[in-house]
């Protein structure tokens, strides 16, 4: 690994939970400039990773550094302007109109100068994540895509160096699927660092810098996509056969399947 | 639906946009602000009309401008007509101004104890009952008159029932703390229990007790206005001010809970210090009210959901509007439960609950319709 400073160091980080060890002895960098997916089975713990990364949970054991500062020692409101945190799920208590939520972004800048970006953050954050026709939306009434994409936008607008996202993609269609990591790659190349989990492993191979494999609370693996994306070594970690073929310059990563395709559409007659 | 427009900068800090792709503000800072006004004065005026014929009406009846007319001489204007009946002065001196004022004072605590309660709970259907404070003052006060405790005279009954809620509530909260967080079902949970518990402790109380001290134990939870003197006022005022005032600062961090507590603590809330600050003053907001006045319910509880309806859910003119229409609500419920039948008080705390039960019900099915109902 070169000598770049890193955004986020994970040294031996283990969490157990009720005797149950969820992770063990894991070591995870994120540089700035880099897009890290983070993929494994169920239950590999990328979850409480990413939860341990972002603060949330405190590791049984390890370390966890961010921007080179112990993590535990960052207060809150100051930890929100250095990482941003978009949840595998989103609910909102009250109907706040999508612009508001958005809006929650930009609080850890409140009484900074900062500050007075704050109309024009919250709207170019709206068109990255393509929600400004939702803006006047009440969030409780949008569609699971649209809520994830009202979150996204909330995650742009907090403008912090580290973003750290939880499988955004899963509620979203294929156009902005591809749109929410190509802006994730933008502001990755503007110098952010990000850490995303995500388990369309063609997604990770497209637009990850460099590839995670959890499997049993462990580091399996942990390189650039063309390394780590290999049949035998995903067939071995998911416990089912993977091809990984190549496709218009990009690796695609598609299950083998046992059964015949369904070669011509049999109608049956419903009794 | 536009496609995803790729950021010409990507840097969100950075600007360089054209005009056509940015979009049009929803909603100006002008028309935010004169909604804000138009809605706080247009309840601030309602507060003062309630006032004016609050005061006016009962046995004896002064006309509201010459209620006004008092208050102004009283204030050294030689405006508007003094009341004409001889006893007209000193009845809205001594009797309807101090109720007045307690019956706003005490709306305006329980309504905005439940906007907060609301919003610190992310959950539409808390109320300051939930965590205690009104069980708790309640066994307070019944052990108070039932033991014939007199230490601190007259007012020993709202004195314990003060600590009795603090104390409930605290301990609530104490109990369903775990490893430094707090979860929120845990906290209504165990609200829960403790209050099986106080109401069977209000229940063995109300056993030991003789039927003067039952009578005095059940009006007392039905809950009146009757009898407020100015130095009750007097101490009900500074808690409930600047219980409202404190929880006007906290607003703007109590919009944040709403993405619950994991999303709010990445947007920078500690959240446990927001929680502990907010309950604390829920409890003295609640306490203070129902500590001269009983237990009046569903104010704290509909008063909230009537602003959001008009103004949206955002706290920093959700909590404000609740403190002015409590107290407009409670001033036009204290002067309906004076007159509604001659020369009877009825009990506050029946009226509000009798009006807020059916019409919390209505809320609930519209939220239904319109939302998809709260989750």
């Amino acid at each position: 690994m070169s000598g770049a400073a890193t955004a986020i160091s994970a040294r031996g980080v283990g969490v157990t939970v009720e005797g149950h060890r969820i992770l063990e002895g894991v070591d995870v960098d994120v540089h700035p400039g880099e897009l890290l997916a983070l993929v494994g089975p169920n239950g590999a713990g990328k979850s409480t990773l990413l939860g341990v990364l972002a603060g949330d949970t405190t590791p049984s054991a390890g370390t966890v550094e961010l921007d080179g500062r112990p993590l535990r020692r960052v207060p809150t409101r100051e930890l929100a302007q250095l990482r941003a945190v978009q949840l595998q799920k989103q609910g909102l208590a009250f109907g706040f109109r999508v612009e508001d939520v958005v809006r929650m972004g930009r609080s850890p800048w409140h009484r900074t100068p900062a500050e007075d970006d704050d109309d024009r953050v919250v709207a170019e954050s709206m068109t990255r994540a393509d929600v400004t026709t939702l803006a006047g939306r009440l969030f409780p009434t949008l569609s699971g895509g649209e809520q994830a994409r009202t979150s996204f936008a909330r995650l742009l607008a907090q403008a912090a160096p580290v973003l750290m996202l939880n499988e955004p993609t899963a509620a979203l269609d294929i156009k902005h699927q591809e749109a929410l990591l190509d802006v994730l790659r933008r502001t990755v190349r503007a110098g952010s660092a990000a850490v995303v989990v995500l388990h369309d492993l063609s997604l990770a191979a497209a637009y990850a810098d460099r590839v995670c494999v959890l499997a049993d609370g462990r580091v399996r693996a942990d390189g650039s996509p063309a390394e780590v994306l290999t049949g035998p070594l995903l067939t071995e970690v998911y416990g089912h056969p993977v091809d990984v073929v190549e496709h218009a310059g990009h690796l695609v990563v598609v299950p083998v399947r046992s059964h015949a395709p369904a070669a011509s559409p049999t109608l049956q007659e419903v009794p | 639906m536009t496609a995803v427009l790729p950021a010409t900068d990507p840097t969100p800090g950075t600007g360089g946009r054209s005009g056509a792709d940015r979009p049009a503000p929803t909603r100006s800072g002008a028309r935010v602000l004169a909604g804000r006004v138009g809605l706080l004065g247009g309840l601030g005026v309602a507060l003062l009309v309630a006032a004016a014929f609050g005061a006016g009406h009962g046995q004896l009846d002064v006309p509201p401008g010459e209620v006004v007319g008092s208050v102004l001489h009283r204030l050294g204007l030689d405006w508007g007509p003094l009341p004409s009946h001889p006893q007209g002065e000193n009845t809205l001196w001594q009797v309807r101004f101090p109720r007045v004022a307690m019956a706003a004072l005490a709306g305006a605590a329980l309504a905005t104890a439940g906007a907060l309660m609301q919003g610190v709970f992310g959950n539409p259907l808390a109320e300051p009952g939930v965590v205690g404070v009104s069980s708790g003052a309640a066994v307070a006060a019944a052990s108070v008159i039932v033991l014939d405790l007199t230490f601190a005279g007259t007012w020993t009954v709202a004195c314990c029932a003060f600590l009795g809620g603090l104390v409930t509530t605290i301990l609530v909260y104490v109990l369903s703390r775990d490893g430094g967080r707090t979860e929120v079902v845990t906290l209504v949970l165990t609200g829960i229990a403790l209050n099986a518990v106080t109401s069977a402790g209000l229940a063995f109380l109300m056993f030991l007790g003789d039927t003067q001290a039952r009578e005095e134990i059940v009006f007392w939870q039905l809950g009146s206005l009757n009898g407020s003197r100015w130095e009750q006022v007097g101490v009900v005022a500074p808690l409930a001010l600047g219980g409202i005032l404190v929880a006007l600062l906290l607003a703007p961090r109590l919009d944040l809970l709403a993405l619950g507590d994991r999303a709010a603590r990445h947007v920078g809330v500690d959240v446990e210090r927001l929680r502990m600050g907010t309950i604390v003053v829920v409890a003295v907001l609640t306490a203070a009210a129902v500590s001269f006045c009983g237990i009046i319910a569903f104010v704290g509880l509909v008063v909230p959901h009537l602003v959001r309806l008009v103004a949206g859910p955002g706290h920093r003119l959700l909590v404000p509007a609740s403190a002015l229409g409590g107290a407009v609500l409670l001033v036009v419920a204290d002067l309906w439960a004076r007159t509604a039948i001659a020369y009877a008080d009825l009990p506050i705390g029946m009226l509000t609950s009798l009006v807020g039960g059916p019409f919390f019900f209505w809320l609930l099915r519209r939220a239904r319709r319109t939302a998809g109902g709260w989750a």
